[in-house]
């Protein structure tokens, strides 16, 4: 089972964050077309690589936060971490 | 081939035990005996099922698994392919490995009629029948076939027998958190554990064997000294914890290993869940069998299995004996077999090109040909040709181990991640000097490195005050420590042995030969993945061990190739067959009960589990029920409903965003229903808002939706708003929750509520009041109709919850009053056409698809969903949520029947249907196409059971009363408040010892003086505070997220989350801890809330010593000093449940005294709903350390 690093409790197991989705932005529902408010609902990039994802964790301190996670090797960093 | 000489065997009864050995396992002074295959063996403490078995002489221990060729020994010890046996009521048991006991039935596996006898033995005959790949051959045609062969194949095939009287046993599981784990008890193995114990590390080392040392056991005299050494310093470290008889099975990502530990006292199994700094893989080398004909014949060992034989059980494995020999071990078994008596009758030197042809006998070893066709008599012939490296833990961690002609096996890769290192004989070889020099360095970067990890990622938790808690070797500060070097062990050239001129076994589990291998590749199978999957070789319960390599050997020289060309097949989890129990474990399930779970057992409601919930489906009669509400007056127990507090002053805004509908215009008081859509237009929730106060909203959902549309709200404002300034707190099970229905409702609830004018000028229909009942104060009342009558819904403080139940059906007798169910009311509401979402509504159901266009308001700038619905209503698509009637009333259609038209094309279905005891005939909610949703259209629908009955769409969603006239219920005179019993608040915990009352709380009074116990602390008052979390509130406060202390007052605060506070205080102050703390935080001028949560939480205190191994099983967060010391607080998981924990270490329970000794005291808390769950949880992980419940330990003020 793999850790998150959650910003605010530390290294977590996993099972206790839900997965909130790739990081996507909201478009404008004033303005958006059908077509970019579909890709914002449905369309992923699904990368392989690292990634920029939302998790809540559910079981600790309810934060929704923001990591990167490299898709091939599971491996975690805190959002924006120095490369 | 006859059965004649199937029925020949070598068994004799004499005694083949030694005299004493140096290095024995058994204890001579304790004999017994257990039984053979029905007969009587005389064994001693320590030996192992085999040893005993072979001390009496036996030399044929079970039938190959396809061929029935009989098996004995080959290596003795727990990968013997051929020793596996029934226990009792036990099959698969690996008899080399499992101690001998007194009175144990055992038996051969796979023998059937019988071990000598054994008509399957013609297999051998038919041997072109079982080519490989014979399953995928055998199932062709014709399929009528099938079931014969299945029939004949598992006859053949059957491995034990399994009783269906086993008791079940109660299997373990446990976290742990080694800085370094060490998989291998050998030489190596114990040298690293006891370098890292010495560079200041928690080390657990694994041993599969049930005592330390490896193949030192074995040894001479100098081995066993080292031995003997290496134990003392082992037994004496106090930081080393030793796990024999237990296996590293799997490593998984991030250094999660699973070690499963066996022979507990009155537990079968555990299983460790292990997150590991550094792991030092050292299992050794596993000695190699050698292909030839006749190689699977009784007699024919392997170096170390008469090595073990001799010295560990002082068991003679033959008496004249033929050796094979290609290095150091081989020549020691040699000797070993002159000590034992053995003649020696003729040693191969492989090293020298010596080589053998085949073996003769069948039952047992008769002689021994050579090349050139000399033939020696023997019964033992012994092979000691080289070694495979069990690299399993290695390939788990991402390693590919390469193969090395020059040693002739496979070493570590460059492939491990620098948290899994390698050290004894599978990183290469050496004297036993070489390889514990090298295994101490090992041990000691593996300790420094997981130390340096620990300081790293510790120094940035929470839960660590700035003064507590550092790692052992330096401060958190202190600069990584260079690592120590690594001697490079050498690799020495080694004879390359794996097959002879002739064919034999490679794999002895599965009955698969090196011809068979040979064929495969013929046929085109020519990797090793491919011939491993089409021969079935490696896949039996050896799982590689022992004929991995001899299969990519044999393979490699098929297909006329090199093995390191060939590569390996990959070591997966698990390294050791393990049984579904240990992987089971303890089940972790939260429950949530409501607080008037009692009373619904009482009355003998039949419970329905919804989600976590029990709750009452019914009471009998759910039609009488539904008659009871439309008639006179009905309560039902609705606890689970979500309740959201909502807090400031943008909750409004916030309303407007989530709900499709307007809330700007809410007042005070009043009530609205309102409808949750996801970002795709489709239906989320539904659940009515009232507001309470100003800045003040309770929000309910669904039941089902309570948890998840809380985490929707946070992440609007967490992540789209957090300039918005709304604190929302679940307020689910801090509230009872009893809809009280009828058209006495009024009647009812005016006799025990006071302070709220029920009239309906004063309090009509959809607002909400807050007042006092029956006894109990701060309850809220809103009037709604989900089941379509006059209806108050009480939120009453859920420790009450079971006082105003009583009460209700008390005060209610002669009105009437009967409670109803959930079954009941899905048949009040499905009549009044109120939609359930999930269940009316599914995962594609858009807002205008559930008859909601009246509640849409698309002239908001923004709502969630809004900009699908603004395209939904534009192109008018999707089905329509419709009311329905069959024609037949006496039919009810079932859920889900399809509702069709013209060439069966589906136009629907129904969404919901019941027979309606109020107009006596069927009626359904379904979804249609939109052109045949007009009122009056005639549907067809298709039942299950290929009838197609007639219905027809009615005018409303509505059977009943749709003009809503059933609210308006004349009024009577405002009753007089009955007299009700005095309130008593109940905690969901059953009081230990004799109830009393304090502060008006039922508690138990038992002192029981135990050193570890739970007792319940539910009566303390629990105020929570919500401001920003670096603000001057969170300076006024104190602690910060992740600490407690006790504030001037006494008070405990907590920081349970950033920005989130709770503080805990003595029984009956909730009421001026709140007012308390509420002119606190308003003195700081800062956006705060102050919410009681008093009855919302089950609170529990763990004390004792032994109080952190309680929770190691049930919690994954290492509770070491460093990580959680005295004061820390943090949010997890425990069983499986979000629990609070709060470290608040005690010199006596509930007291802190000066200068005595602290004791480790948790103080937990969860919903209240699931108290009761991790109470018992609790008590279960606590069972082998003696657990006591107590009573309420707070000093007791008198009420």
């Amino acid at each position: 089972m793999i850790q998150l690093p959650c910003p605010w409790c530390g290294p977590r197991n996993v099972a206790e964050f839900r997965y909130a989705g790739e990081a996507t932005a909201r478009p404008d529902p004033r303005t958006a077309e059908p077509q970019q408010w579909r890709q914002y609902l449905y369309h992923r990039r699904n990368a392989c690589g690292w990634v920029q994802e939302n998790w809540y964790h559910s079981a600790g301190c309810r934060k929704y936060i923001r990591l990167e996670r490299e898709t091939l090797t599971n491996q975690t960093r805190p959002a924006g971490a120095a490369r | 081939m006859t059965q004649q000489q199937v029925r020949t065997t070598t068994t004799s009864t004499g005694s083949h035990r030694l005299d004493v050995q140096p290095g024995e396992l058994i204890d001579r002074s304790r004999g017994f005996t257990f039984s053979w295959n029905g007969r009587s063996v005389p064994a001693f403490e320590g030996d192992t099922i085999v040893s005993a078995v072979a001390a009496a002489g036996e030399r044929v221990f079970s039938r190959s698994f396809k061929y029935h060729r009989p098996r004995g020994l080959l290596t003795a010890d727990h990968h013997d392919p051929g020793t596996i046996l029934q226990v009792d009521d036990e099959p698969n048991v690996r008899a080399g490995h499992r101690r001998a006991a007194p009175g144990l039935s055992v038996s051969s596996q796979n023998t059937w009629p019988s071990l000598r006898f054994d008509v399957k033995a013609v297999n051998q005959l038919a041997g072109r029948f079982l080519a490989p790949g014979f399953y995928y051959k055998t199932f062709i045609k014709p399929e009528r076939l099938w079931p014969a062969y299945e029939k004949v194949l598992a006859r053949f095939a059957h491995a034990g027998v399994i009783s269906p009287q086993t008791a079940h046993d109660y299997y373990d599981k446990r976290y742990a958190h080694p800085d370094v784990l060490v998989a291998g008890g050998g030489p190596a193995g114990m040298t690293a554990a006891l370098a890292a114990a010495a560079a200041g590390a928690r080390v657990l080392l694994v041993d599969e064997q049930h005592e330390l040392g490896g193949h030192l056991r074995w040894g001479d005299e100098a081995d066993l000294a080292v031995l003997s050494e290496l134990r003392s310093a082992v037994a004496a470290s106090p930081t080393i914890e030793v796990l024999t008889n237990s296996v590293a099975l799997a490593r998984y990502d991030e250094n999660w290993v699973a070690v499963v530990q066996r022979d507990l006292p009155g537990i079968p199994e555990r299983l460790i869940k292990a997150r590991v700094g550094t792991l030092v893989v050292a299992p050794g080398l596993i000695e190699r069998p050698y292909v030839f004909a006749g190689n699977d014949v009784p007699g024919v060992m392997l170096s170390t299995a008469v090595r073990r034989l001799i010295n560990l059980y002082a068991v003679r494995p033959g008496s004249r004996a033929v050796v094979l020999t290609a290095n150091d071990d081989g020549d020691r078994a040699v000797r070993d077999l002159r000590r034992a008596g053995v003649e020696v009758a003729h040693v191969v030197d492989a090293r020298e090109g010596g080589d053998v042809v085949r073996v003769h006998g069948r039952s047992g070893v008769r002689a021994v040909e050579l090349p050139g066709g000399r033939k020696i008599e023997a019964d033992l012939f012994v092979t000691a040709i080289g070694w495979t490296a069990p690299t399993a833990l290695l390939n788990m961690s991402g390693d590919r181990p390469v193969y090395s002609p020059e040693a002739a096996r496979f070493l570590p890769g460059d492939g491990l991640p620098p948290e899994v290192m390698a050290a004894g004989g599978i990183a290469g070889d050496g004297d036993l000097d070489a390889l514990r020099e090298h295994a101490e360095a090992v041990g000691t970067n593996a300790a420094r490195d997981a130390l340096d990890r620990r300081r790293r990622t510790r120094s940035g938790l929470p839960t660590r005050a700035t003064d507590t808690g550092t790692v052992p070797g330096g401060s958190g500060a202190a600069p990584a420590v260079e690592p120590v070097p690594v001697p490079t062990l050498p690799v020495r050239s080694h004879p390359a042995l794996f097959r002879a001129s002739t064919h034999g076994m490679v794999d002895f589990s599965e009955d698969v030969s090196s011809s068979d291998i040979t064929t495969a590749a013929r046929e085109g199978y020519d990797s090793a993945e491919l011939v491993k999957r089409y021969t079935t070789a490696t896949m039996g319960p050896a799982q590689g061990k022992l004929e991995l390599v001899n299969t990519v050997a044999v393979l490699a020289e098929a297909t006329g190739s090199t093995i390191a060309a060939t590569g390996t097949t990959v070591w997966r989890p698990m390294y050791v067959p393990v049984t579904l129990g240990a992987l089971a474990g303890r089940i972790f399930e939260p429950v949530r009960r409501s607080p008037m779970q009692p009373s619904h057992d009482r009355l003998g409601a039949r419970p329905l589990v919804a989600g976590q919930w029990i709750r009452p489906d019914h009471y009998g009669d759910p039609a009488a029920e539904v008659r009871a509400v439309r008639e006179r007056v009905g309560i039902i127990d609705v606890t689970p409903i979500g309740k959201l507090d909502l807090r400031g002053p943008d909750v409004a805004q916030l309303l407007n965003l989530l709900y499709i509908n307007k809330w700007s215009k809410l007042g005070v008081g009043r009530v609205r229903y309102g409808v949750m859509c996801a970002e795709d237009g489709v239906v989320l929730d539904d659940g009515v808002t009232g507001r309470l106060g100003e800045d003040h909203y309770l929000m309910s959902t669904t039941s089902s939706g309570a948890a998840s549309v809380w985490e929707w709200v946070e992440n609007w404002l967490q992540t789209e708003h957090p300039d918005w300034q709304v604190h929302v707190t679940p307020v689910t099970t801090a509230y009872a929750s009893i809809n009280v229905a009828g058209p006495r409702s009024r009647e009812l609830v005016g006799r025990l509520v006071e302070g709220v004018d029920l009239s309906e000028d004063a309090f009509g229909y959809m607002n909400v009041r807050t007042g006092r009942i029956a006894g109990v104060d701060d309850c809220v009342l809103w009037r709604i109709g989900f089941t379509g009558e006059l209806s108050y819904e009480l939120h009453v403080p859920a420790g009450y919850g079971l006082h105003v139940w009583e009460a209700l059906l008390e005060h209610g007798r002669d009105l009437g009053v009967s409670p109803f169910g959930v079954e009941a009311q899905r048949i009040l509401r499905l009549e009044k056409g109120h939609l359930i979402v999930g269940q009316d509504t599914d995962g594609l159901t858009k807002a205008y698809s559930a008859g909601l266009d009246w509640a849409i308001k698309l002239d908001k700038d923004d709502f969630a969903g809004r900009t699908e619905l603004v395209w939904q209503q534009a192109d008018g698509a999707g089905p329509r949520l419709v009311g329905v009637q069959p024609v037949d009333g006496s039919v009810v259609p079932p859920e889900a029947s399809q509702i069709v038209g013209e060439g069966s094309r589906i136009l629907g279905r129904i969404t919901s249907s019941r027979m309606s005891p109020t107009l006596g005939r069927s009626i359904c909610l379904a979804q249609v196409d939109a052109a045949f949703a007009a009122p009056g259209t005639q549907l067809t629908v298709y039942l299950p059971d290929g009838r197609r009955i007639a219905a027809r769409v009615t005018d409303h969603l509505a059977h009943v009363d749709p003009e809503g006239a059933r609210q308006r219920v004349e009024e009577g005179a405002a009753p007089q408040p009955a007299r009700t019993a005095e309130p008593v608040a109940r905690s969901p915990l059953e009081p230990a010892g004799t109830e009393h009352t304090v502060a008006g709380w039922a508690v138990g009074d038992r002192v029981s003086g135990a050193a570890l116990t739970l007792a319940d602390l539910g009566p303390l008052a629990k105020v929570a505070v919500r401001a920003a979390h670096d603000g001057r509130v969170a300076r006024t406060l104190g602690p910060a997220f992740g600490r407690s202390q006790r504030d001037g007052t006494g008070a405990l605060v907590v920081g349970s989350g950033p920005g989130e506070w709770l503080v805990l205080d003595a029984p009956g102050t909730q009421a001026a801890l709140r007012e308390r703390l509420a002119g606190l935080v308003a003195a700081d001028g800062e956006f705060a809330s102050v919410v009681d949560l008093t009855h919302g939480r089950a609170l529990m205190v763990l004390r004792g010593a032994q109080a952190p191994d309680v929770l190691a099983k049930v919690c994954a967060i290492d509770l070491s000093e460093d990580s959680v010391p005295n004061g820390a607080a943090m949010r997890t998981s425990v069983a499986k449940l979000v629990t609070d924990l709060v470290r608040e270490d005690t010199t006596a329970p509930g007291e802190v005294t000066e200068g005595g000794e602290l004791v480790p005291t948790y103080l937990l808390h969860c919903e209240r709903s699931s108290g009761e769950y991790l109470y018992d949880a609790l008590l279960d992980a606590g069972a082998e350390f003696d657990i006591v419940t107590d009573g309420f330990p707070w000093p007791q003020t008198e009420e």
